[in-house]
């Protein structure tokens, strides 16, 4: 299952980076979610997977699974979630300001 | 003896405060005063008794770095050589330099020079050396720049501090090396352990950097280049740094450092023919200088070249000869040099092609001249003291008995007498060219900008001093010989040295004859000087150094632009391509110099069914997201990665994950329907072809690394996880049964902390790019 999961957080990856190359800021941010996606797979990946009860104490349960990955991703989640939205503004700002979604047209001028 | 280093430093201070009265008093006139004090300070240690001292105050004892200061003969002549003229500088200065001048900066940045000079000579700390040495680099910088409104003087200044900074750092490097392997900061400690340099396989490197640092800062070939451009400072700079002291550090470190190195063939390979190419390039460059201080320039070169070349010949007839010629180049160097400021101030103009007959006019300068030129020039005549130095020069190149025979140090001793002597003969035709072209010949005035009179008094004590010099030395070598140049040449051998010096040897004496044929020689090429001018086009031409430096700048400002900007061309993708293509180039090569891949299959979950079938939903989604042009299919297709995830936190036992992940989710969603509205439609590719599959390949490799890596880290676990601690204190130190909530706000509550606050601040800088009007709109 651990090779599976690795398998699905490499190809999580492959698609967000494809996706961050693109020239479009929409297509950027879909990419960083993607990416975002695949980095809280390879956590919980990381930790020991499907052994045990889910880490809620129980009587008369002895195993759990590992609680600390999931406390790491609950917060990666949680900042994950607010950059994003924060780029989602960004772009809908520097789209509407600049009156273009094209990376390669927002380079500023030589001096900068 | 700290005092007398510092006297400058400290006067420095107030020259802003005494230049304020300089209406009524030249500020020279205080500055003066200084090496004056100096000077008398120093000269109390003359005599054929001296014996070497020295004091130490501490400085950084924790790093061995003291203000070790150790006067022996050789600091000695150097400390009266920077203080006696530094005093007759100081003087000349305050007729050359007119109220009108900034003053303050000048005297400022002359102390500053002054200081450090002093310090150099008499540090024994090898990092105090080097202290100071970068002082008189940043200073004579300051100094060459003085009229910073011409662009010669930015010029000539940068190029000297360029030169002279590179060759400051392989110096630096060389006191370390050495320090390192004797484990001392002293020079004196330094020589004492001379074999253990010697033997160390890191010699050649000390040698090449210890000399680096000397012939940069002495201007030896092919280093010389920034001595000519520093001409355009004020003609006193020109006299004290560039004629008498600062060009003389690197003879004084190579001949500090020669009881060490000298034992070394290299040393006598490098030095004596570095030297004697610098005597002939300088003086064959110095014929076809039109400038009076360009003139000089080259001579300086040249006859610095000599003094190298006699150091490193290093026997006892050779060392003595260098440090007397130590001494009598400055003093008709000096003169020269005021001279050359005389003319220039009375007529207007230093070309030698508008000067001429110039003898009726200013008598006493063409008097002090001809004794300055003929004693350069090392003319014959029992009064002028560069003749003596010279005979000695050509005796010390025949007599080299205590060289090896063999291989190319053979062929060095054989020629080295032609050489000299090569190089005399152009000495000879400058000198009188300067002379001559100068003051004889028919007057032209109605080309000069002046009308040319005698300089006033003032101005003509500090040469008329300096020549009196070049004939008391003249007149009596004797004098200056047992109580100073016989210490100061001991100091360089490491052994007694004293030689008597005669005018007259008697006929068959060689390097008389030597003397005589410079004489004919230089005789006849004078007079045929417009004869072989075509020789001069032809000659320095492809060889100029000048051309290579000017190159080298050129090219390293236009290379370095070019590769900035071939990388740096404003596109984020290209950094972005960049940035993942060097993780994967370095975590790839890692893995596999490492051997860090591995699998391990015997702790894996068993595989199920729903979570396969999340996976494969999940890859189609994720795929799909590139492969669609739709952008309201590409967001929810994203949605469906999203709640693919919380699935997968379902299945794998993770309730808190799934249920944030879910709502995360939906507000992402949410969020990207609100916005994509007002972003453009989705294009079609735009790329090329060839950047669509570099995408490909950095984004496959990405993918294929990160699960090599999630592969090989889960195969290779060292430890249990501590996580059985949260499981077990979970209720007991945490009061609560869900043991990741208790970690969050518990266990490792400081990370919620900021995770609130990564949060608010999110919200707050949403507000603000929502609510605050943008460039456009302000238009």
């Amino acid at each position: 299952m651990e090779i599976l999961m690795a398998i699905l957080a490499g190809i999580l990856f492959t698609t967000g980076i494809y996706n961050l190359l693109q020239k479009q800021l929409l297509r950027i941010i879909i990419g960083t979610g993607l990416i975002s996606h695949g980095a809280h797979l390879f956590i919980l990946t990381m930790g020991e997977l499907k052994r045990g009860a889910p880490p809620i104490l129980t009587e008369g349960v002895e195993t759990y699974t590992d609680p600390l990955p999931q406390a790491l991703i609950l917060t990666s989640i949680v900042i994950s979630f607010g950059v994003t939205s924060l780029l989602l503004v960004l772009a809908y700002r520097a789209a509407q300001v600049n009156g273009t979604d094209n990376m390669e047209q927002m380079r500023g001028n030589d001096y900068e | 003896m700290i005092w007398a280093v510092l006297l400058p430093f400290i006067m420095a201070m107030f020259i802003p405060f005494v230049d304020k009265w300089r209406e009524r008093i030249h500020t020279g006139f205080f500055v003066t005063i200084i090496p004056i004090l100096i000077f008398i300070y120093f000269a109390r240690f003359l005599g054929t008794g001296f014996e070497p001292l020295t004091r130490s105050y501490s400085w950084i004892p924790s790093l061995d770095i003291n203000m070790v200061f150790h006067l022996d003969g050789l600091s000695l002549l150097f400390v009266l050589l920077i203080s006696g003229i530094g005093a007759l500088v100081a003087f000349y200065s305050i007729y050359y330099l007119d109220k009108s001048e900034q003053l303050g900066h000048f005297y400022v940045y002359f102390l500053l020079f002054m200081g450090s000079m002093l310090g150099v000579v008499l540090s024994d700390n090898v990092f105090v050396l080097y202290s100071f040495w970068e002082f008189t680099s940043l200073s004579s910088f300051l100094l060459i720049g003085f009229w910073n409104f011409k662009k010669e003087s930015r010029y000539g200044a940068l190029k000297s501090m360029l030169i002279t900074v590179f060759g400051g750092l392989s110096l630096l490097g060389a006191l370390v090396f050495m320090t390192v392997l004797t484990d001392t900061t002293s020079i004196q400690e330094m020589i004492s352990q001379k074999q253990l340099i010697l033997n160390s396989e890191y010699f050649p490197l000390i040698l090449a950097l210890l000399l680096l640092g000397a012939f940069t800062k002495s201007a030896q070939f092919p280093f010389h280049i920034w001595l000519p451009d520093a001409m355009e400072a004020p003609t006193p700079v020109s006299a004290y740094l560039h004629s008498a002291t600062m060009v003389k550090a690197g003879i004084y470190l190579v001949a500090r450092y020669s009881p060490m190195l000298s034992s070394s063939d290299w040393f006598f390979i490098i030095v004596s023919s570095v030297g004697i190419v610098t005597l002939c390039w300088g003086s064959y460059m110095a014929v076809r200088q039109v400038d009076l201080k360009g003139i000089l320039a080259f001579s300086t070169i040249s006859q610095l070249g000599m003094i190298m070349a006699m150091l490193g010949f290093g026997t006892k007839v050779a060392v003595f000869a260098a440090v007397f010629h130590i001494l009598n180049h400055a003093t008709f160097k000096g003169s020269l040099f005021m001279v050359a400021g005389i003319v220039d101030h009375e007529t207007g103009t230093r070309d030698i092609r508008k000067l001429g007959g110039l003898m009726t006019y200013l008598p006493i300068t063409a008097t002090l001249a001809i004794f300055g030129t003929f004693s350069m020039a090392g003319v014959p005549l029992p009064f002028l003291n560069g003749f003596y130095s010279k005979e000695l020069f050509f005796d010390a190149s025949l007599h080299l008995e205590d060289i090896a025979n063999a291989g190319f140090i053979g062929v060095l001793k054989t020629a080295l007498p032609y050489l000299a002597v090569f190089g005399s003969i152009f000495t000879f035709v400058y000198s009188m060219y300067f002379f001559f072209g100068t003051f004889r010949g028919k007057a032209n005035l109605s080309e000069l900008p002046k009308k040319p009179h005698e300089a006033p008094v003032g101005m003509l004590v500090s040469p008329i001093i300096l020549v009196l010099g070049v004939i008391l030395i003249g007149l009596f070598p004797g004098m200056v010989n047992e109580p100073f140049i016989a210490h100061a040449a001991s100091a360089v051998k490491g052994l007694a040295v004293s030689k008597e010096v005669y005018f007259w040897h008697g006929f068959l004496y060689p390097p008389l004859i030597m003397s005589i044929t410079v004489l004919v020689f230089g005789t006849v090429l004078y007079l045929s000087r417009k004869q072989w001018a075509p020789v001069y086009r032809a000659i320095p031409g492809v060889l100029s150094m000048n051309k290579v430096y000017d190159g080298l700048v050129d090219r390293l400002e236009t290379y370095s632009s070019r590769v900035t900007k071939a990388y740096m061309n404003g596109s984020i993708g290209r950094y972005v391509r960049l940035v993942l293509a060097a993780i994967l180039i370095v975590t790839f090569a890692f893995m596999a110099l490492t051997g860090g891949f591995t699998v391990d299959l015997s702790n894996v979950a068993p595989l199920s069914l729903p979570e396969i079938f999340v996976a494969i939903t999940m890859v189609i989604a994720a795929v799909s997201t590139i492969l669609t042009n739709n952008r309201i299919t590409a967001i929810l297709i994203l949605g469906v990665v999203g709640y693919g995830l919380s699935m997968l936190f379902v299945l794998f036992r993770a309730p808190d994950l799934a249920l944030t992940q879910l709502i995360v989710e939906t507000v992402t969603v949410a969020l990207f329907l609100l916005v994509f509205y007002h972003l453009p439609k989705l294009r079609k590719k735009e790329e090329a072809a060839s950047t669509r599959f570099l995408n490909l390949v950095i984004s496959i490799g990405f993918g294929a690394m990160m699960t090599m890596v999630a592969i090989s880290a889960h195969s290779s676990k060292f430890f249990e996880s501590i996580s059985s601690y949260f499981l077990e204190n979970s209720y007991k130190l945490g009061g609560g049964d869900n043991v990741v909530n208790v970690i969050l706000v518990d266990f490792r509550g400081l990370d919620t902390l900021f995770e609130i606050v990564v949060l608010g601040i999110a919200a707050m800088a949403i507000y603000g790019l929502i609510k605050l009007p943008g460039k456009k709109e302000d238009q």
